[in-house]
């Protein structure tokens, strides 16, 4: 099993079990946060590995928050924005879109496969949607394995302005 | 009684000596600095040896301005000395402050590098395959090279740094300024970066030129446009960085006609320069169309390189994966 990890319990058990992929998702409060809402109120099974994040439009989403997503032990990232023309603020999808097409090359650049970023259009009507998709992604996630990014350097920075997070390792 | 001067120190680790020539930039002002400061370490300029450092007093110098990145065993154990000597330590300089051009091999592997070094580089010949890290013996003992470790680190990734002093390198003013200041009564805050704190378009000389609304088709490079000398490089479809840039240069770049890119790092708010430039370049595609975005952002050969080209080991991932 190329996920697979070992892990040491209190006893000092060696025990593997099947990593499960933790996906952090943008969702924009008009469209996509409402699909997942709807999801659930009509009771839709789906993977339980997303951690939702509600942001007022998929144009709010820096790309600093992607990689932080990742540096801190996420598997996958999904953004969840209105359809093309249907943003509440006009054009904010569509700055979301130049930035993740952009951003996934950086990715790639560091290694991280495009599988593990994902941008999808899901109107507040397409509840199943939200399934479908974070379903297919999971089981995507599953076979890439964990993302394991190594533990980065000690951080000992000191001062004002500038907080840094603590690595996680995966 | 005359009263004791400030010691000050200077020393360079991955570096590639320029922030030892703005040192010397400094010119006549370095007088002043002379003036207010014994300089007791400085090897590139005086003769003084590790030796001498380490029979020093802990804490006796008043500052360290560490200049380079950190790659080699021998560079942490230099910084973690002058750490130890030293009131304050300054990260001097785009690598030792965010890991620099040097950081850019973080990119690759150690192994890939070495072999690139030794082995495949057009101007390399070694019939024998010697490679470092072999111990010599000879009338001194055994000799060894420091260990070349498997990532370049930013300064503060290695020993607490009170504050930093950007650039590639420093300019002269923020130098003299930033001796001056540490020499002064008053010391900053401990962690600031010693530059204004906001974007490098707010002293950009050609400012009023920015449109309101920048709107591109495609990015150029500046060997393949004629670049007009009074409009906002932005706006002819260069990647200049300044939105995303800590002021401070007064725009050295842009005089010279040649996009920022990017060598002071980024404003304090900003947790991580790279992204938050391809963000603002990104935002100026002029299209709605996946396909045509793709197109547009083939103009841009390597955005990695180019947004992470100083700051790629103090980033948020560091270094590629599985380096």
């Amino acid at each position: 099993m190329p996920n697979a990890i070992e892990s040491v319990s209190g006893n000092g058990q060696v025990s593997t079990e099947v990593a499960e992929p933790r996906i952090v998702g943008f969702f924009c409060t008009w469209c996509t946060y409402l699909a997942a809402d709807l999801a659930g109120t009509s009771r839709i099974k789906y993977a339980p590995n997303v951690r939702v994040i509600r942001v007022m439009c998929s144009g709010r989403i820096d790309p600093q928050f992607v990689l932080d997503a990742f540096a801190h032990g996420a598997d996958g990232v999904l953004i969840g924005g209105c359809h093309p023309g249907d943003c509440h603020y006009q054009q904010g999808n569509y700055n979301c879109l130049r930035r993740a097409r952009l951003l996934k090359r950086v990715l790639e650049q560091f290694g991280i496969e495009e599988e593990r970023f994902r941008l999808e259009w899901i109107s507040a009507a397409e509840g199943d949607r939200v399934r479908v998709v974070i379903d297919d992604m999971v089981e995507k996630l599953r076979k890439l394995g964990p993302l394991q990014l190594k533990r980065g350097p000690a951080l000992v920075r000191g001062g004002s302005g500038e907080q840094v997070p603590q690595e996680v390792g995966v | 009684m005359t009263r004791e001067k400030p010691k000050i120190a200077f020393y360079w680790c991955a570096s590639c000596g320029g922030c030892e020539e703005a040192v010397v930039d400094v010119a006549e002002q370095i007088l002043d600095v002379v003036a207010a400061a014994d300089i007791v370490f400085w090897p590139v300029a005086l003769d003084f040896k590790r030796s001498d450092v380490e029979q020093m007093p802990d804490g006796s110098i008043l500052a360290t301005f560490l200049n380079g990145a950190i790659r080699t065993s021998e560079q942490e154990e230099m910084a973690g000395l002058l750490r130890r000597k030293s009131k304050y330590l300054v990260a001097f300089g785009s690598c030792s402050h965010l890991g620099g051009i040097p950081g850019l091999a973080n990119f690759f592997t150690r192994e890939s590098i070495l072999q690139a070094v030794y082995f495949d580089a057009p101007t390399t010949e070694n019939p024998d395959r010697v490679m470092p890290g072999l111990p010599l013996n000879d009338r001194h003992g055994e000799l060894t090279l420091p260990y070349f470790s498997d990532r370049v680190r930013s300064l503060d990734q290695v020993v607490e740094v009170d504050y930093y002093v950007p650039g590639c390198p420093p300019q002269p003013k923020i130098v003299t300024r930033a001796v001056l200041t540490l020499l002064g009564e008053h010391p900053p805050t401990k962690g600031s970066v010693l530059a204004p704190d906001e974007a490098l378009c707010t002293e950009c000389p050609r400012k009023d030129s920015k449109p309101d609304k920048i709107a591109l088709k495609a990015f150029r490079r500046p060997q393949e446009i004629q670049i007009d000398e009074t409009q906002c490089l932005l706006a002819q479809g260069l990647l200049c960085l300044g939105p995303a840039t800590r002021a401070g240069c007064e725009a050295r770049c842009v005089e010279g006609n040649m996009p920022c890119t990017g060598c002071c790092g980024a404003p304090g708010r900003v947790r991580e320069q790279g992204a938050k430039a391809l963000s603002a370049i990104a935002s100026l595609i002029d299209s709605q169309d996946e396909s045509e975005i793709d197109q547009i952002l083939a103009t841009i050969p390597d955005p990695a390189g180019t947004f992470y080209r100083y700051s790629l080991p103090a980033s948020l991932i560091h270094n590629k994966r599985g380096v």
